[in-house]
């Protein structure tokens, strides 16, 4: 019996090493482990054999049938391995090609650059605030100290409505408008589609976009106003910015100040983008003028301020080096889809 | 203003560059805007003298000339007629540069040597230079002898520089040399030497040569005249000529040169009549009468009107007052007598003089920002000085002065701390009143007050800021530090309406929008573009002086500019174009508009491309409306619209509220913007959905229980529209029924003519059970009974 035990196992053996695919495993296993399997009738034989010898076979066929079960399943998962190898080597593509994208659209340049102002000032204490674009003579004009008949009328060619009530040609009257309706501390800043006739060309349009800023306190200093543009600017540009202020003339402020930051390209050395200045324009600025304070119904013996606009096409042309402004309100999806 | 080195250089010292002192000026306030070199375009001309002239072998018309050039003698080929031995000419050498890039070469002129050109006035564009070479014909002959070889750069003194400056609308005393001279002398620390205007004694007295009678002092509050009789009109002296053209302005003769000389030297605008032709000699300074007509000195004939204010003599116009002369009264070369006139016009009426006539000059622009009421005597008396440096004329004795405005200066006090303290600098009572005199002011510091007295031509300083800006810009705009304001702690923030605007902005971009950004305005006529009939154009707002009617009307809706961006696109052959713009459309509240008009902000989607249909627009809006958190409250409906396709269109309402439309744009409003069949549109009111957004979120928990799905099959007729059939589903079906979703719609084989089949999944679920068939059977029924009452809807099994 022992023989007969070691024959089978050894027999099973060499079938279970010599097997393809699972299928020839499991007919291994049918033939000597199941019900009528060869070990399964040599153990029904058991009941012959004298008590000594039934412990001693009964471990043997024990062993023997753990051996044959134990290869069968490192044969079955030495199959299922290679099957598995074989699936992936077939399954294997050619990652060169190009992905599937989800179409995305984008935000226009003028939005994205509103956007990193906007939180420059944000986080300068800032709140953003809103005025109308059809707007009223007074606040545009009379209440900003620029009566009928100045000259500074001409550099601001008008849309009119009618007598009273044109295109605002810039975001300043929304100052006078949170003046009248707020008091100090007022720290705002002011985003707005502005309108002066010049004909189109590749730096003009009858329409653009500015950005207005208004501080009124007690104690607000031209330093205040350097010192906030100046941070504006290394924000806005990089840190190694530098910024100039030159005095100029706006029938609002007084004194008034033109800002250039060194030139992003050359960082000052001159070039083409700056005409070689090193410098390049960016805003007017100045102290509010008492008369406008007046406007906006705010003692200018108790409080001063400064204000800014800047054009907001002009900054983003000049962050992405836009030649034409044209093209932003062009909206060809080519250009679009640059940003 | 353009303003030569050399004429600057009459009234201050000054030891920089151009360069450097147009940068130096920028920064105090008179802003450059470039310096260019005269006459950087000729180069290696020099002065020759013709020592002798043989006939050209091969040809009669050209001649052939030794010319002495001092370190050698040139062969040189010419045609000019007006040669001649002994001549000091400008030769032109080999290589020489002449204005226009023109090189001269050596080279054979008909087989003959020529060792360069010989040059005309014209040539070497000496005109612009203010030199003029009396109308020769033929090279330039030089009235003097000067060294052989010598450049006639240095010759004739040409080489300048002029800077222009930008002057400010404030700062009308800057429009003149001397106000530039001013400015550069405190801006350099260096002296300023003003023109010393001293007259020899005329001859007469004007009383009885001329009468002035100003009618309207308001308009005109200083008018000065003087007579000036036996006038030689003659070309200007060199000297004067070339600083007038430096300048730019042409010259003309020493009287005209005169005035213009002054104008520009003093800023005050000057004019000259004819006096012969002034009737009774009389000057009448007066309103225009209705219909007066004058032709001006560019020869073209004005329609007066009566707010005009004009010069008159007893009988007629002569001048438009501050803006242009008559050519009745013109200075000719057979003007004998003259009348100058020196004189201060209302800056506002002459603004709008020049600008109703569309007439500017150098004198309009200067008037019409106020000038110096004292300076306007002491030009006249320059102008008479002048005559007789130049021996144009003979003066006559005195002047005439009719002055109604006020000759004291102002003054202003205040306290000198409140510089400082505007500024944000530390300045001590002395560098303030310091600065301020360098600059002509007079300033008396008593204690902590300081009164200043302001020069006549600074009209633009009215109080303590006015010269706050004076101190910072002599100080130095970049000594005041930079601060941060004190006492600010806050955090700024955006608006709800703005951070929701942002929102949905990104959330259209991530559905592979882009955003677009049109102009506000557009044609009146646009609506007929998108199938509106003339009756049902809207009220718009009319811009009354537009660039041009395409752009007069204040849009209504962003459709027609949308639409244009798609064709736009698909011009260029994109095949596929999604976008959207958030902006303001203007609707008038009243006609004729008393009132700013109510500016809505809306949202325009436009979208073209194969993969695109009604349900892809519906659905990007339905994410949107998810994003705003009414989507509960939103019901679409088919509706009617002109620019779109009139089976499917939808009008979207949110909670009872027109939102506005979507659908598919119309074939024939495709085909007008060359579009393909397939465009999407919608337009939304943003405004209101800014109102009705409901942000705050709350958590509702998750489900423990399992949910029952059952699905429902009908059949019901075409025209029964989805959204009520599943309106209804949801009212009968009450809380337990949790969704119902739409995922087989069938037509076809085995459907009736004219009807659909509709299959839904329908899921229940309690919160806090596990549901049974018992608790569903009775609801499910009840929602197949309802539609069948309600819709004659058939179940199908």
């Amino acid at each position: 019996m022992r023989e007969m035990l070691e024959k089978i196992r050894n027999q099973a053996l060499d079938s279970i090493r010599d097997a393809k695919q699972s299928d020839d495993l499991e007919a291994i296993r049918v033939k000597y482990l199941g019900k009528k399997g060869e070990l399964t009738q040599i153990l029904r034989g058991m009941g012959k054999l004298s008590p000594e010898e039934r412990p001693v076979m009964g471990q043997l066929a024990n062993k023997v049938r753990g051996d044959i079960e134990s290869e069968l399943s490192s044969k079955v998962r030495e199959i299922e391995e290679m099957a598995l190898a074989k699936r992936l080597r077939e399954e294997s593509i050619d990652v060169t090609l190009p992905g599937k994208r989800p179409s995305l659209g984008g935000l226009h340049p003028l939005t994205t650059v509103l956007n990193l102002i906007t939180d420059v000032f944000l986080g300068m204490g800032f709140n953003v605030a809103e005025g109308p674009e059809v707007e009223l003579d007074y606040y545009n004009f009379e209440a900003l100290n620029i009566p009928r008949n100045h000259p500074a009328r001409d550099t601001q060619d008008t849309f009119y409505i009618n007598q009273n009530i044109l295109l605002r040609t810039h975001t300043s009257p929304t100052q006078i408008r949170v003046m009248e309706k707020q008091s100090p501390p007022i720290k705002i800043i002011v985003p707005g589609r502005v309108y002066r006739s010049d004909a189109v060309d590749a730096t003009h349009s009858p329409i653009f976009h500015q950005i207005e800023g208004l501080v009124v306190d007690e104690n607000i200093t031209m330093g205040d106003l350097k010192g906030v543009l100046d941070v504006f600017a290394k924000r806005m540009f990089g840190e190694k910015t530098r910024t100039r202020f030159r005095p100029h003339h706006f029938p609002f402020t007084e004194p008034s100040a033109e800002m250039d930051v060194s030139c992003v390209t050359c960082e000052g050395t001159g070039c083409r983008i700056c005409s070689n200045t090193g410098w390049i324009e960016i805003l007017g600025a100045g102290m509010v003028h008492p008369k406008v304070l007046e406007y906006g119904k705010i003692d200018p013996n108790r409080y001063s301020g400064f204000a800014f606009g800047m054009g907001l096409d002009r900054i983003a042309n000049q962050i992405y080096g836009i030649d034409d402004i044209r093209l932003l309100y062009e909206n060809d999806i080519r250009f679009l889809s640059q940003f | 203003m353009l303003v030569p080195i050399k004429w600057l250089k009459e009234y201050i010292k000054l030891d920089v560059s151009a360069q450097e002192l147009a940068d130096a000026m920028t920064l105090t306030g008179t802003n450059a805007e470039g310096v260019t070199q005269i006459a950087d375009d000729i180069k290696d001309v020099v002065v020759g003298r013709i020592i002798e002239i043989k006939q050209h072998p091969n040809a009669d018309k050209l001649l052939t000339c030794n010319v002495d050039i001092g370190k050698e003698t040139l062969q040189i080929v010419t045609g000019a007629p007006n040669v001649a031995s002994g001549q000091y000419v400008p030769v032109a050498v080999n290589g020489a540069l002449l204005p226009g890039g023109i090189r001269i070469k050596t080279g054979k002129l008909r087989g003959e040597l020529s060792q360069g050109m010989l040059c005309s006035a014209e040539e070497l564009g000496l005109e612009r230079m203010g030199y003029m070479d009396d109308g020769v014909d033929g090279i330039l002959v030089f009235d003097r002898e000067y060294p052989l070889g010598m450049d006639i750069i240095d010759a004739l003194e040409l080489e300048d520089e002029v800077i222009d400056f930008e002057v400010t609308s404030n700062r009308p005393d800057c429009l003149s040399i001397v106000g530039i001279a001013r400015e550069a002398a405190v801006t350099l620390g260096t002296i300023y030497r003003e023109p010393q205007i001293a007259l020899d004694k005329g001859i007469g007295n004007v009383e009885d040569e001329a009468r002035v009678i100003v009618e309207d002092p308001h308009l005109c509050s200083r008018y000065c005249a003087r007579v000036v009789k036996n006038v030689k009109i003659a070309p200007s002296p060199r000297w004067m000529r070339r600083r007038l053209a430096a300048a730019g302005v042409r010259p003309i003769n020493n009287i005209v040169d005169i005035t213009n000389y002054v104008m520009l030297e003093m800023g005050q605008p000057m004019h000259a009549f004819d006096i012969d032709k002034v009737a009774n000699n009389t000057i009448m300074v007066r309103k225009a009468r209705k219909e007066e007509k004058l032709i001006t000195l560019d020869g073209q004939e004005r329609n007066l009107t009566e707010d005009m204010l004009i010069i008159a003599d007893p009988e007629k116009a002569i001048g438009i007052a501050g803006v242009m002369g008559g050519l009745n009264t013109e200075i000719t070369s057979e003007t004998t007598n003259i009348i100058l006139e020196s004189a201060k016009f209302d800056a506002g009426s002459v603004r709008l003089t020049s600008k109703a006539l569309g007439l500017r000059s150098e004198a309009s622009s200067r008037f019409e920002k106020d000038i110096d009421i004292v300076n306007v005597e002491r030009a006249i008396d320059r102008a008479a000085q002048l005559i007789q440096l130049l021996d144009a004329g003979t003066v006559v004795e005195g002047k005439l002065d009719v002055c109604s405005g006020d000759l004291e200066p102002r003054i202003i006090e205040t306290k000198w701390e409140r510089i400082n303290q505007l500024l944000g600098v530390e300045l001590t009572a002395d560098i303030i009143s310091d600065i301020l005199e360098s600059l002509s002011f007079k300033a008396e510091v008593k204690g902590d007050l300081l009164k200043v007295t302001v020069p006549s031509y600074r009209q633009d300083v009215i109080g303590m800021a006015d010269l706050a800006e004076e101190v910072a810009r002599i100080y130095g705009y970049d000594k005041i530090p930079m601060t941060l304001m004190k006492n600010t702690i806050a955090l700024g923030s955006r608006t709800r309406e703005q951070t929701l605007t942002n929102r949905a902005k990104d959330v259209l971009a991530g559905m592979g929008l882009y955003e677009a950004i049109t102009y506000s305005f557009v044609s009146p006529r646009i609506y007929g573009k998108i199938g509106f009939k003339p009756q049902e154009y809207p009220e718009s707002v009319i811009i009354e002086n537009p660039l041009g009617e395409d752009q007069s009307s204040m849009r209504t809706t962003l459709i027609p500019s949308i639409l244009e961006v798609l064709s736009r696109n698909h011009s260029h052959r994109i095949h596929e174009c999604k976008i959207f713009e958030i902006s303001n459309i203007f609707i008038p509240k009243s006609k004729p508009m008393t009132d700013l008009p109510i500016e809505r902000l809306t949202l325009c989607i436009g979208e073209y491309g194969s993969d695109l249909d009604f349900y892809s627009l519906k659905g990007q809006l339905e994410a949107l409306f998810h994003v705003f958190g009414f989507s509960e409250e939103i019901e679409f409906e088919p509706q009617l619209h002109p620019t779109f396709h009139p089976g499917r269109t939808a009008g979207v309402m949110l909670a009872g509220q027109r939102l506005g439309i979507l659908g598919q744009v119309h074939p024939n409003i495709c085909q007008t913007y060359n579009l393909g069949d397939k465009v999407l549109l919608a337009e939304l009111d943003f405004g209101l959905m800014l109102k009705k957004a409901k942000t705050e979120k709350q958590y509702t928990k998750l489900p423990k229980y399992p949910a029952v799905t059952r699905d429902l099959a009908i059949v019901v007729a075409k025209n029964v529209l989805a959204g009520k059939i599943e309106k209804t589903i949801r009212a009968t079906g009450g809380q337990l029924l949790e969704k119902v979703e739409l995922f087989d719609i069938y037509e076809g084989d085995q459907i009736p003519e004219g009807h659909r089949n509709l299959a839904y999944s329908l899921s229940y679920r309690a919160l806090d059970r596990t549901l049974k068939d018992s608790d569903i059977n009775h609801i499910h029924d009840g929602i197949i009974q309802a539609l069948e009452t309600k819709f004659g809807a058939q179940l199908r099994k």
